[in-house]
């Protein structure tokens, strides 16, 4: 049933993104496999969240190729951008929640613009998504603006979720939760990969998140992906910036 | 129906079977539940759950489905649950391990009834109308309370100058006078154009051409001067101050300067406030400049008064006290903007449409108390004989 895992569900090669003369990512290449969650991680400012906008297409890119389901969103047509965007999910870094609709209407938008279902079926898929993500199904008629950080995060997660994508971006999930609701949100996401056979493309700075749901890490550097593989493969490697990522003081507590 | 995406996969779609003799039912669902075949799927459950009730024994086999997700899942839990009644439990064959837990998550699941029915009723509309009355009041004592606030701040700021913010007071300066002069200048040009052509046009057929500087010099430095500037100034100055003080409060940035022990009235409201009030007289000095001189232009060149003529005429027409009158109108004008776009600034809530709300109430406020301030200084002019 479920396709190949050789087969990536995102190509990107030699892909380069400039602002005005700061070469951001250069020449880089990466492939997503089917049913994995991809972690990714680099220093601050290497351009992490950068790769991820080049990927959905908010940010031109200067030059190389990038492939989403297989298809080339350059050469797309407008309809075949919408077939894509419609199989993926984004969860932004603030959540990026309408803030002038509910929690309900949040979630329903864009369920209501791509299907043509009753809204007895909307209200019930709505709180299907609440529960999925952990929130109680009385915050539905709550404002972003009366949410707490981790329930607009988790909100956010319900409406990138809402239409069942195939592929899921988070950028930094767990930034901003507690230690608890970030294990929990950790939790989630994998049972969510598992029930619904997601691609999971998970920026992220939190150790916990990388050991405890990951299966495959890509490090960030220098506009180039300078490793990629297991976490094994990471502790074992002698790049210098990896060794301290993954050999720090914070490291070692995680891993005890 | 653009949203609608196009139904290209149609082999693999899906489908609910039914069999069974007497009380039994026995649905089969096959093919792909997953949300692009949602109104289909809708379609099937909505048809199969009308037989609920007249069967008792129910099972619902899911071997043949290919493909599910949230959608069909729930789809299938809804099947399931209106089968279940009472005594009868309507079973599930067939899942296989993979979707066994997916199907346990949205058996989780319990619908309560939408809270979006808001109905129009008399006493809801009559309440509506109570909560307007009383936020007039509401509007009125704000200003008065941030008015307050601010000649507070100001009086510390007196007694600590250290406290003054010189380098913003001077950066809202350039914001909303020197930046604002083009368009200003450009404006009250127009108008002292439009208003010497009509005047011209209208008192020629009493052969009283000359008396258009009589009237261009009044209207211009009494009212028409400072009363567009403050117009145009609570437009183009009112909102930004309106939008800036409203995403700065949704950002929570006016909290943070409180924690930090900074008042927002002395750091960010004292500052815009003052460069208002020393912007608007110098603008509606240099907006009185340009209509009279437009004026003039016009009544050269269409109404053949000359320069010479227009500029002696002026002289006797008009005296100093016209031209006080409406610089002494613009300082207070612009204490009236700041404070209604400031206080709508302050007003705004965590939403967007919110800003928008405000930034909209904050000029058309702002423009409305220029005009009543307009009316009350023109009776308290016309009583001290200016």
């Amino acid at each position: 049933m479920m396709q190949a895992m050789s087969d990536p569900i995102i190509r990107v090669r030699d892909v380069t993104v400039q602002f005005g003369k700061t070469r951001v990512l250069d020449g880089l290449d990466l492939d997503v496999k089917r049913g994995e969650i991809l972690g990714f991680v680099g220093p601050s400012g290497a351009g992490k969240s950068v790769l991820t906008r080049t990927i959905i297409g908010l940010v031109p890119k200067l030059s190389g190729n990038i492939e989403v389901f297989g298809v080339d969103l350059d050469a797309a047509d407008r309809a075949g951008r919408r077939a894509v965007e419609r199989r993926w999910g984004v969860l932004f870094q603030q959540g990026a929640l309408f803030s002038s609709l509910t929690v309900r209407q949040n979630i329903q938008f864009p369920v209501r613009e791509y299907l043509k279902v009753s809204q007895r079926l909307l209200d019930e898929i709505m709180v299907a998504k609440l529960v999925m993500v952990g929130l109680r199904p009385d915050v539905a008629d709550r404002f972003p603006s009366e949410l707490s950080g981790g329930m607009i995060k988790r909100v956010a997660l319900a409406r990138a979720l809402a239409l069942d994508p195939e592929l899921v971006f988070l950028d930094e999930p767990t930034s901003g939760l507690d230690p608890i609701g970030a294990g929990d949100f950790d939790e989630l996401v994998r049972t969510l990969q598992r029930t619904l056979g997601l691609t999971v493309f998970m920026v992220t700075h939190d150790l916990d998140s990388l050991y405890t749901a990951c299966d495959r890490i890509a490090v960030l550097g220098n506009g180039k992906i300078i490793a990629a593989g297991s976490m094994a493969d990471m502790q074992a490697s002698e790049h210098p910036w990896l060794r301290q990522y993954f050999h720090g003081k914070r490291a070692r507590a995680v891993m005890g | 129906m653009s949203a609608v995406p196009r139904m290209v996969v149609v082999k693999g779609g899906p489908d609910l079977q039914r069999s069974g003799e007497g009380s039994a039912l026995s649905l089969r669902a096959t093919g792909a539940w997953t949300a692009p075949f949602a109104p289909s799927l809708e379609r099937l459950v909505a048809d199969a759950e009308k037989l609920a009730g007249k069967k008792i024994d129910v099972s619902i086999d899911v071997s043949q489905v290919s493909k599910l997700d949230t959608f069909g899942a729930w789809l299938i839990e809804r099947l399931r649950r209106s089968f279940t009644t009472g005594t009868a439990e309507a079973r599930i064959d067939g899942l296989s391990a993979n979707y066994a837990s997916l199907v346990d998550e949205v058996r989780r699941v319990s619908v309560a009834p939408g809270g979006d029915a808001t109905s129009v009723t008399i006493t809801g509309m009559l309440s509506q109308i109570g909560r307007s009355v009383a936020g007039i009041f509401g509007t009125v004592a704000a200003l008065i309370d941030m008015l307050g606030a601010v000649i507070v701040a100001s009086g510390r700021v007196l007694i600590h100058p250290r406290g003054f913010r010189l380098t913003s007071t001077i950066h809202h300066l350039e914001q909303v006078c020197w930046r604002a002069v083009p368009i200003i200048v450009l404006i009250t040009f127009l108008i002292g154009c439009i208003i010497a052509q009509q005047g011209i046009f209208h008192f020629r057929r009493f052969g009283a051409d000359i008396f258009v500087v009589d009237m261009l010099g009044v209207l211009v430095l009494r009212e028409i001067g400072v009363l567009l500037v403050a117009i145009m100034i609570a437009g183009r100055s009112g909102s930004a101050y309106t939008a800036e003080l409203g995403s700065m409060k949704m950002r929570e940035e006016i909290d943070a300067l409180r924690t930090m022990g900074f008042d927002p009235i002395e750091v960010l409201i004292l500052p815009r406030m003052l460069a208002l009030i020393i912007a608007l007289p110098i603008l509606s000095f240099l907006g009185d400049i340009a209509a009279l001189y437009g004026g003039g232009l016009v009544a050269w060149f269409y109404g053949g008064v000359d320069p010479e003529a227009f500029l002696l005429r002026l002289r006797d027409a008009i005296s100093i006290d016209h031209f006080t009158v409406g610089l002494l109108k613009a300082p207070v004008m612009a204490a009236v903007i700041g404070i209604v776009a400031c206080v709508e600034g302050l007003a705004v809530l965590g939403s967007a449409e919110s800003l928008g709300r405000h930034t909209t109430s904050s000029v058309v406020k702002g423009i409305f108390f220029v005009i009543v301030m307009d009316g009350v200084f023109a009776i308290f002019f016309a009583a001290v004989g200016m």
